[in-house]
Formats: structure tokens, sequence, C-alpha cells
């Protein structure tokens, strides 16, 4: 659980990087980049859960 | 498009950056005070042994190759064209610092403040690892920090990089804006911390299977507080050089730049002491501690840029910030993390690198401190903990149990910090 979320994290980076490349407007750009910094957040969330988790079993 | 040409730097202004660059140093003294003050004091000298071992290692290896792929603007760098624009994302200098003495003035103070902040960034993660990490795992950890890890990305904030270039290629603002190291330094540093505490573990007993977290505070809160006061010095000359090496700063910015510093500390330091006054009936020393670093750590991305008014801001927020965010990594997440680093330094950076954005004048800023932080905490988290996972195999990061409760100092030293005494209850009992 916890590498499925650090896997997760890039595909957020990769987002941002593709609002650069697809979106002139400020807008459009500043959506996408968020969604790739939710998409990082919840990678995120994932492996501190799967952290918690390994952490639970091995006490 | 090619970015605008640095200015060439004076001699007086050389003389400035190398002195300041010479006090620098005070705050990797700070830091390594207050990760010694807030472990136990059994493994009081393991810690700052280990300290000056990781700043040698980081030095000696960013030397050897981390210097290379950090490169410089002006140097040669990797790049990729997409969508008709170059991604430099690799620089590429001579080896060994082959060319240091023909480098421009500007390029070999840059090359100093790099060896300060890798050293200061491989430093972090060995507070978090207190009093389990092993003195050769934590060389090991600044060894690859310092090779691979760091040069990446202050290749791409400060070398000409693709995030340094945002400005060039998309028009965001005027590219990603990192004067002190507030990503470079203190986000790859705070979630090094967290890759080296989630592969770790806890201290022994920290976590018991039943009720709350073990308490386990720091001996010496008196190191933990000195060390604050010094990383003050140490954290504004760092400011101040970085203003004139990587935001250009005129004279006329410099001593607000300091001055921002220090606001933005004291402002933390107060919302930190009141949160913990609140909280706890009395204020505590060693959150107090964090408040203050984590203040002058949000500061490094933009006091040379913000306003006194900002900077107090950028305080208040990261003061209130850490004592929340401390608890809630120990109580609710089971992170064990003595110095408190992932708190002070991931949290405090972050919230300093969308400070500017949030801040600075020009268009698009916000969205290029954005991206940088995408970018750090997308694809250096996942890479960082990979490579700690893989090092973790080859060369285990804890002690054993029995070395754990001797206390580090007894189990790699051989001797205690403080031989005369006897401080701890279990160790008297053996």
């Amino acid at each position: 659980m916890k590498y499925a979320g650090l896997l997760a994290m890039p595909a957020g980076f990769f987002l941002c990087a593709a609002a650069l490349v697809l979106f002139s407007a400020p807008a459009p750009r500043l959506i996408f980049v968020l969604c790739g910094l939710a998409v990082e957040a919840m990678g995120l969330s994932v492996a501190v859960r799967g952290h918690m988790e390994e952490r639970g079993d091995r006490r | 498009m090619t970015p605008a040409p640095i200015p060439p730097m004076t001699d007086s202004i050389f003389a400035l950056t190398l002195a300041l660059l010479l006090l620098a140093p005070l705050a990797i003294a700070g830091v390594a005070l207050v990760n010694t003050g807030l472990g136990r004091s059994r493994s009081a000298a393991q810690l700052l042994l280990g300290c000056l071992g990781i700043v040698a290692v980081a030095a000696i290896v960013f030397a050897a190759v981390g210097a290379a792929f950090t490169g410089n603007a002006e140097g040669a760098g990797h790049s990729f064209r997409l969508a008709g624009k170059s991604w430099n994302w690799l620089g590429a200098g001579p080896w060994l610092l082959g060319e240091l003495n023909s480098a421009s003035p500007q390029n070999q103070l840059a090359l100093l403040f790099e060896f300060l902040s890798v050293a200061l960034t491989a430093l972090i993660p060995w507070g978090s690892g207190a009093e389990r990490l092993r003195l050769t795992a934590g060389c090991a950890v600044a060894a690859l920090l310092s090779a691979l890890v760091f040069p990446l990305a202050a290749h791409w904030i400060w070398g000409g990089g693709w995030l340094q270039q945002l400005g060039v290629n998309f028009g965001l603002g005027v590219g990603f804006l990192d004067g002190g190291g507030a990503a470079t330094v203190h986000v790859l540093g705070g979630l090094s911390s967290l890759a080296v505490v989630w592969i770790a573990g806890p201290r022994k007993g920290k976590f018991p299977k039943e009720g709350l977290a073990t308490a386990m505070p720091g001996h010496n809160a008196v190191a933990a507080l000195f060390g604050c006061l010094l990383a003050l010095v140490g954290w504004m000359a760092w400011n101040m050089a970085g203003a004139i090496l990587w935001l250009h700063a005129p004279n006329s910015a410099l001593a607000g730049t300091a001055v921002n510093t220090l606001l933005s500390a004291s402002m933390a330091l107060v919302a930190a002491f009141a949160v913990t006054r609140i909280r706890f009936g009395k204020p505590d020393a060693s959150i107090c501690a964090n408040g203050w670093l984590a203040g002058l750590v949000a500061s490094s991305a933009g006091a040379g840029l913000i306003s006194p008014p900002a900077a107090l801001l950028v305080g208040l927020v990261a003061g209130l910030a850490t004592p929340l965010l401390v608890e809630l990594l120990e109580l609710a997440l089971s992170v064990d993390d003595p110095s408190g680093a992932i708190a002070v330094h991931a949290g405090g950076g972050l919230w300093g690198v969308v400070a500017v954005g949030l801040f600075a004048p020009q268009a698009g800023q916000l969205l290029a401190q954005l991206v940088g932080i995408a970018a750090l905490l997308g694809l250096a988290l996942p890479v960082i903990y990979l490579l700690f996972r893989v090092l973790d195999l080859v060369l285990p990061f804890g002690v054993n149990g029995e070395g754990e409760r001797l206390g580090m100092d007894l189990d790699e030293l051989g001797a205690s910090a403080y031989p005369e005494f006897v401080i701890h209850r279990d160790e008297s009992q053996r």
C-alpha cells in the first residue's frame, strides 16, 4: 500500500508538467496544477496509511 | 528565448557575499545543537559526532560527484526538447571541481553556497533518525543525498534548470524562486527525514501496544535553545547571501532580508509559545525551539523579496502550524521524529515556498512555486524513499534493540557523552 501511494505521486507531477505544455491560459493551468497536487496529496496519504498499517502489524 | 544576462559581480559585493557565506555555517552548527539537545543523553555524543561526519561526507561526495550534476546557470546542462521548449534537467559541470579556479567569482560563490546547502540538507534526516540510526547509515544517507538527490534539485532551482526557466519558457513569473533554500535544502531534507523515519522505525518503547505514544523528552533544552540563537546568526547571513546570488537583490534589499528573517523567526516563536501555552498550560521549550526554526526555514525562500508585514505573517503561520504538525505526526500518524525535522523543515519549507508566490509582485509566480512544489513532492519523495530502501538492504539503518537500550554512545562509540553521571535509569540497573 505504501508503494502504491508513492507510485501515485509522480503521476501528480506529470499532470502539473502536462499543464505547462497543454495550456497557455493561466486559469486552466492553475486548475491542472492544483489537480496534480491533489493527486500527490492522495498518494502521500495512501503511503502514510500504509506506514501506519505496517506499524500496527509489527506491534 | 534566452534568460536575461546576470550582471557581473563587483569586488565589494564579492567580498560581502564571501563574508556572509563564512558566517552561514553557524546555521548548520545551530541545527546540530538543536538535534543533539532534543535527543536523549544516551546518544548525545554519537548524535553530534554524526553531525560532523555527515557534513564531512556530504562535502567530499558533493565535490567529487554532486557539483558536476548541479552545474551552474552559465554552464552546460543536459536537456531535451518537448513542445518546442528546452527542459534542462541535469547539470554537466566538470568532475572533481575541475575549473574551480577559472570560474567566474559569482559561480565560485554559488558553489560555496551549494556546499553549505548540501551539508545542511544531509544533516536534517540525521536528527529525525536520532537514537536508532547507525553512524555508517547516516553517512551513507548523506552520500546519496549529496551525490544524486540534492544536485538534481539544486540544478533545477539554482543551476539554470527547468524550474528556474519557468518564467522564460512558460511566462510563470520569473521562474521558481528560492533564495535561501527553503525548497532545495529544507523541503528536500524534510522529505528525506520522512523516508528515514519510515525505514528506521520508531525508537524502542515509543509506541506501546496500548495507550498513547510515550513521551521521550530531549536531554538538554539549553543546548537546543542556544542552537536556535546560533542558527539565527547563520540564517540571516545565509538568506542575505542567497538573496545576492539567486535573487540578484540590490544592496538596498540586504538589510531588509536580515530583518525579515528575524521577524519571521520571532513571530513563529511567539505563535509556538502561545499555542503550547494554551494547549498544555505552560510553554514547551522543545516545541518553541522547533517553532523558531520553522520561522527561519519559512523565511528562507523569500526573505529578500517580501515586505516586513509579510514576513511577520509567514512566521505566524509557521509558528502556529509547527506544534500542530509535530503532534499530528507523532500521535495520529505514528511517526517518531525526535528533532521535529519533518514538521519544521518540510512543513516550514513548503509554506515558505508558497508564501513567495502569494507575496511576490510578478504575475504567475504562485503557479511557478506550485509547480516547483509538485516536482519536489511528486518526484523527490518516491525517489528518496526507494533509494533509502535499497540502501537499508545493503547497510541496515537501525541499531539492534540492545544497542538502542544501551544508547548509541555506548553501542557505537564505547563511551558515554556524560561519563561522570548516571543519567538514565535502565543503564544504572545493568
